[in-house]
C-alpha cells in the first residue's frame, strides 16, 4: 500500500527534483526572444561596421539600448540553462561540476560586461 | 550503504546504432546551433565594451569583427540563430501536441533547414 497520495508525490518534483521549472523557463524565454531577435539582428547588423560615431549614436538611443540589454540578459539566461542541460547529458562527476560552474559564471560575466558597456554607451 | 561495485547493466541502443533520421538530426542541430552561438555573443560583447572604452580600442576590435574572420563568424552565427529560432518555434508547436506525426515532423524539419538558409540570406541583404 502506498501511503503518499499522487499529489504528494508530484510535489516532490519528479526525478530531476526541479519539476517543470526548467521547461517553463525555456518556454517563456523562447517566446520573449522570438519577439525580440528579428529587430535586434537588424539593429546590431546595421550598427556593425558603421563606424564608432554611428555605433555611439545607435546605442545612445533608448530603444536599441534597452532591446540589446534585454536580448543579452534573457539570451544568456536561456543559453546557460541550455548549455547546462547539454553538459549534464554528456559529462559526469567532477568534469560535469566544473563545466556547469564555468557555464553559469561565464554567462553572468558576459551579462555584466554587456550591461556595463551599454550603460556607458547610453549615458 | 549500497554496494559501490559497478553493475553490468544492459545498454540501450545509442546514436551509432540508429539510422540517421531528419527528425533526430534536426534536433541535434538545434543544440549545436544554440550552444555555438556563444562565440558570436562573446565577440558582440567584446565589441560593445570596445565601443564604450574609446575610439582607438574600438578601431582595433571593429577591425577584427569586420574582417573576413568576423564576417565568417557572424554569418555562421546568423545561420545558427535563424535555425535555432525556427527549431525553437517547432519545439513550441510540438509542445502543444501538434505536428507529431512522422510526415508533418519531417516536413517541419526541412522547413527549419531551408527556412534558416533563406532567412540568413535575407538578413545579410537587409543589414
Amino acid at each position: 500500500m502506498r501511503y503518499l497520495t499522487d499529489r504528494k508525490r508530484a510535489v516532490g518534483k519528479g526525478a530531476a527534483h526541479s519539476g517543470t521549472e526548467h521547461h517553463w523557463y525555456m518556454t517563456v524565454s523562447a517566446v520573449g526572444l522570438a519577439v525580440m531577435i528579428p529587430t535586434f539582428l537588424f539593429i546590431f547588423g546595421r550598427a556593425l561596421g558603421s563606424g564608432h560615431e554611428q555605433v555611439l549614436a545607435t546605442f545612445a538611443r533608448p530603444f536599441p539600448a534597452i532591446l540589446t540589454g534585454l536580448v543579452l540578459v534573457i539570451g544568456l539566461q536561456h543559453f546557460r540553462r541550455g548549455a547546462q542541460m547539454m553538459i549534464e547529458d554528456y559529462a559526469r562527476g567532477t568534469t560535469r561540476k566544473i563545466a556547469v560552474i564555468f557555464v553559469i559564471t561565464f554567462s553572468y560575466f558576459l551579462m555584466a560586461c554587456g550591461l556595463f558597456a551599454l550603460a556607458k554607451l547610453a549615458l | 550503504m549500497a554496494d559501490l561495485k559497478p553493475v553490468e547493466r544492459p545498454l540501450s541502443p545509442h546514436l551509432q546504432i540508429y539510422r540517421p533520421q531528419l527528425t533526430s538530426i534536426s534536433s541535434i542541430l538545434t543544440r549545436i546551433a544554440g550552444n555555438g552561438l556563444i562565440v558570436g555573443v562573446v565577440l558582440a560583447v567584446w565589441w560593445l565594451l570596445a565601443a564604450a572604452s574609446g575610439p582607438d580600442y574600438f578601431a582595433f576590435v571593429d577591425g577584427i569583427l569586420t574582417s573576413w574572420f568576423g564576417d565568417l563568424v557572424f554569418s555562421l552565427s546568423l545561420l545558427a540563430v535563424w535555425y535555432h529560432y525556427l527549431a525553437g518555434l517547432r519545439h513550441l508547436y510540438f509542445d502543444a501536441g501538434k505536428g507529431l506525426d512522422i510526415e508533418t515532423a519531417e516536413m517541419l524539419g526541412w522547413g527549419c533547414i531551408i527556412g534558416s538558409v533563406v532567412l540568413t540570406v535575407i538578413t545579410l541583404f537587409l543589414v
